[in-house]
């Protein structure tokens, strides 16, 4: 009761932001998001370590109903997940927000401040909340303070509609769950996750699943319900897009979590229907962020296919239990829920130092960059780190969490019938080319961006980000190495996490040889730092007994070569574009050579493509109602006399109707 | 260590060997088979020169690389002899560290912010890229085929079946791990490393840049490579269970047919163009589903 109330106050004393002067208000926010951190943290880790279920009674004045708030394994490691990103984030904000100090005013940083704490702890709540009404609330908050957030820079018209048509398509999504949501009221009387089970025993679960589906994968970032990502995460501050992108879109996959701990029936094609979704994902954000030369839209896009390889961990998980083929449902959700944890490292990593790079070249276009390792050392090498980590390559996390994944597959595949073994081959497919095509593009990513010579002035000048917004990055790197090379250790829990959430704990042992096998790569991993140091301490030696001079790089007899000449993303993307010029629908703007042109001219050229789903699934419709409106608007004359006429014909009609007994 | 120990021998001779063939094919007196090393240990000798414009990963990356094959070598079998280390699912390991030493030798190909290497550098990750599908596919057939996870099991299991089929398999499985052999070390037809400097289109225009030690490890790594995969097809070809120096002496000749393979196809074949390539991978992976199908029938799951 003494938690509770110390956490009641603290949500109180948020709005004490907006009173305290200067650097106070940083610091008192960073003070209750600590607070906020410890106390959720201390649970969550009771719960996870004792395998008890922590609940909590808040009895608010205002609310008739008590509201319970209770925290089983999937909260406890959702809050866990949160409390890594969320104050790392907040301690870089401290150094990225110093660029705004001169333009923006006090009320503005309370604003942003304010919503910081607002969205972290509406993100706590969303995974302790079972009620619906108040699920929706905590959901709603989260949704408007991540609005406000993207905002911070409103004065750019852009950024302002970017943040409204963010603000839409959330409550969208909302819309979805609460008429999930309503649905299962009217069933059961009872507006709650906890009804759910219930009401999945005696309905058809495909369409009430699909309805949460299509509401949280709309938060997740599952295509075709991403287009809001590749929008809000450039526009938002760096800090923000690395907490909406590593952690808020999260709170789309616990709730799909909570659905399928609820399933009765019709597994089988809900896995299959995830599962698909999920690859898709997994290849077009992949395929999508390769040909995207926006720094920050290109990790959006990285976004969604990483929640696409979740969303593969998960889909598999549920078809494994419709098959009765437990370790695969382990593997599938353990490697899923790890690498929800895996993400959020790595992409919060990604963003804090695009937003470095932004900070020190004023740009986000990878075209205008490079060089920059030289500038910037460590901010190179942390996006190197992040980088290595998403592509899933070992000895980082990354891998882990997609060798879970691939090994539930390849382990499934000798006892599989024939369509089992095509879904699996394929799912193995998708994967794996999601992995090539993700090495593809962080290579071209951290290659243009850091690597060679600037390719504009502005990179040019650029400078090292402040030493306190690379600290605080050093917590997440922290994490990313110690769950690539000690594995088993973050694993047993989730795999133990994952069996008891879906029922599976007498299967627990049947996986252990996963650990066994975690515990080999860890080895493996270490050998090969081992290796690697031994060849660079020898190379070092080997060097300091030779000659070593710097010379021009090799520019085959051309000598007067500059910066110009290098590989540009595009050029770089080239055969790749040209191999998925279908699916992207890249388009080029440039003025072709005339015949008997001598001496020609300045000329531009610009390439694009455009997002085949924004368009068909959004812009298109969107564009069509509006249409459609505009049209029905002639009635709007601004005349009162045809109102009172539109309300006489409107009672006329209503009294014709009951006169006729037709309403 | 058996293993890792044959490897390296083993890659001590190969590039010499498809050296010899190739100039014999053609009619030249030609270097002898230890030319390579003798060019290596050269390489050893001498000192560096960096280009002005590469930095710190240009210098580390050839180091990484050759540490990852190295680490990729200890999870292959070899006969009836476990490997350094065996796990389930050590082929995903083996795979992706190997795309991890590729990683650091693309980004480093990168940081001199040379033209030539950049294209060296898109074209060596688009193909690999293009490739490894067809890798996984083929050991998710070997999985399904054998109920095992790891190459030590996979092929402890593998000559077990006495189905006709298995031999049309075998075949196709040796085809397609030449086929990733090749594309891997950009070889004909997919890249000629003997062609003038500019004129090579993928892994040598990468490595333009690196002298000495680092061009030093950078070729040791490649020569390891082709060991590794003729070890992979030692493993597919040769049962287990055999007395272990006839197995050496096939493990020799096995690799030095492979060698020959290489040596026969750069001789008498052209490249393909770049712009084909694409496709001529892609059939690959075809064939590694071509492979998949012959597996359900032999399984009676396709019936």
């Amino acid at each position: 009761m003494l938690i509770t109330g110390v956490f009641i106050l603290l949500t109180l004393f948020s709005f004490i932001v907006f009173i305290v002067r200067g650097s106070l208000k940083y610091f008192l926010s960073l003070f209750i998001l600590s607070a906020g951190i410890i106390i959720t943290s201390v649970w969550s880790l009771s719960v996870l370590s004792d395998n008890k279920t922590v609940e909590l009674t808040l009895q608010l004045p205002v609310l008739q109903h008590s509201l319970s708030l209770v925290i089983d394994r999937i909260s406890a490691f959702f809050i866990l997940v949160v409390n890594i990103t969320v104050p790392v984030g907040f301690l870089y904000a401290r150094g990225y927000l110093k660029q705004y100090s001169k333009t923006k005013t006090p009320l503005h940083f309370s604003i942003h401040y304010f919503s910081y704490i607002w969205l972290y702890l509406s993100m706590i709540l969303v995974v302790m909340i079972r009620n619906g009404v108040a699920f929706l609330i905590a959901w709603e908050m989260m949704a408007v303070s991540s609005f406000l957030l993207v905002i911070f820079d409103a004065e750019d018209r852009l950024i302002m509609k970017t943040g409204i048509s963010y603000l839409i398509q959330m409550h969208v999504g909302m819309f979805f769950i609460l008429v999930a949501f309503l649905i299962v009221e009217k069933e059961s009387g009872l507006m709650s996750f906890d009804a759910l089970p219930e009401y999945f025993s005696k309905h058809s679960n495909i369409i009430l699943f699909l309805l949460f589906f299509i509401g949280f994968g709309i938060k997740a970032g599952f295509v075709p319900m991403h287009t809001w990502l590749p929008r809000a995460h450039p526009a938002a501050p760096s800090h923000v897009s690395g907490i909406m992108s590593g952690v808020m879109i999260k709170m789309g996959i616990y709730g799909i979590v909570r659905i399928l701990i609820s399933l009765q029936n019709d597994l089988l094609p809900i896995g299959l229907i995830i599962l698909g979704v999920s690859v898709i994902s997994a290849l077009y954000g992949v395929m999508m962020a390769i040909v995207q030369h926006d720094l920050k839209q290109l990790l959006a896009y990285h976004s969604i296919e990483n929640i696409g390889i979740i969303g593969i961990g998960l889909g598999l998980g549920i078809i494994g239990i419709a098959e009765g083929n437990h370790v695969l449902s382990i593997l599938g959700f353990s490697g899923g829920l790890l690498h929800v944890l895996n993400h959020s490292l790595f992409k919060s990593l990604l963003f804090f130092n695009a937003g470095s790079v932004y900070l020190a070249t004023h740009t986000r276009n990878i075209e205008e960059l490079g060089g920059l390792m030289k500038k910037m050392p460590w901010t190179a090498a942390l996006f190197l780190t992040g980088s290595l980590a998403i592509c899933g390559l070992p000895p980082f996390n990354g891998f882990i969490s997609e060798y879970l994944i691939a090994i539930g597959m390849f382990k499934s595949l000798s006892a599989a019938d024939l369509n089992q073994a095509i879904v699996l081959l394929s799912a193995i497919t998708g994967l794996i080319l999601t992995g090539g095509l993700a090495v593809f593009c962080f290579t071209k990513a951290f290659g243009i961006v850091f690597l060679g010579q600037p390719r504009s002035e502005k990179a040019s000048f650029a400078h090292e980000a402040d030493t306190i917004m690379i600290l605080p990055e050093l917590i997440t790197i922290i994490f990313i190495l110690l769950i690539g090379l000690a594995s088993p250790l973050f694993v047993r829990p989730v795999i133990d996490m994952a069996a008891a959430a879906f029922n599976l704990t007498d299967s627990v042992p049947a996986s252990a040889t996963s650990l066994i096998s975690l515990s080999h790569i860890s080895i493996l991993s270490g050998i090969f730092v081992v290796i690697v140091t031994l060849l660079l301490v020898y190379r070092y030696f080997h060097l300091q007994r030779r000659i070593v001079t710097t010379g021009s790089v090799w520019g085959c007899g051309y000598t007067a070569s500059s910066p110009k000449q290098q590989y540009t993303a595009t050029s770089y993307a080239y055969n790749y574009n040209h191999l998925a010029k279908p699916l992207l629908g890249t388009q080029k703007i440039m003025e072709e050579m005339e015949e008997g042109e001598i001496f020609p001219g300045e000329r531009d050229f610009k390439s694009f493509s455009e997002d085949v789903f924004r368009t068909r699934v959004i812009d298109i419709p969107v564009d069509r109602i509006s249409g459609l409106l505009k049209k029905i608007a002639v009635m709007q004359t601004g005349e009162i006399r045809h109102y009172i006429l539109y309300a006489f014909v409107f009672i006329l009609l209503v009294l014709l109707l009951t006169f006729f007994n037709l309403i | 260590m058996a293993v890792i120990i044959l490897i390296i021998i083993t890659a001590l001779f190969f590039p010499g060997i498809i050296l010899r063939i190739k100039s014999i094919a053609s009619g030249r007196k030609g270097p002898g088979v230890l030319q390579p090393m003798k060019e290596i240990a050269i390489l050893f000798r001498k000192g560096s020169v960096f280009g002005d414009t590469s930095g710190i990963i240009f210098r580390i990356s050839p180091a990484i690389s050759l540490s990852a094959v190295v680490c990729a070598m200890m999870v292959l079998p070899f006969g009836n002899l476990k490997a350094v280390i065996s796990f389930e699912g050590d082929f995903i390991f083996f795979s992706y560290i190997l795309a991890l030493g590729k990683f650091f030798s693309i980004i480093g190909a990168l940081d001199t912010g040379s033209s030539f290497e950049g294209m060296g550098a898109n074209r060596e990750t688009f193909f690999s890229m293009l490739i490894e599908p067809a890798f996984f596919i083929l050991l998710a057939t070997f999985a399904m085929f054998t109920g095992h996870t790891s190459f030590s099991d996979i092929f402890a299991g593998f000559h077990i079946s006495s189905d006709h089929f298995i031999l049309i398999y075998s075949i196709l499985a040796v085809y397609i791990i030449i086929q990733i052999a090749v594309v891997e070390n950009s070889r004909v037809p997919v890249d000629d490393p003997k062609t003038h400097l500019e004129l090579t289109m993928i892994h040598e225009v990468m490595i333009l840049d690196n002298s000495g030690f680092d061009k030093a490890l950078i070729h040791i790594g490649s020569y390891l490579k082709f060991a590794v995969f003729g070890t992979l097809l030692y493993n597919v070809v040769v049962p287990a269970g055999i007395n272990t120096i006839l197995q050496i002496a096939l493990f020799f000749s096995i690799q030095f047919v492979f060698a020959l393979t290489i040596g026969l196809v750069e001789s008498f074949r052209a490249r393909n163009k770049m712009n084909k390539n694409p496709k001529f991978i892609l059939t690959i992976s075809a064939v590694a589903w071509i492979a998949f199908v012959l597996i359900l029938i032999m399984t009676n799951k396709l019936t």
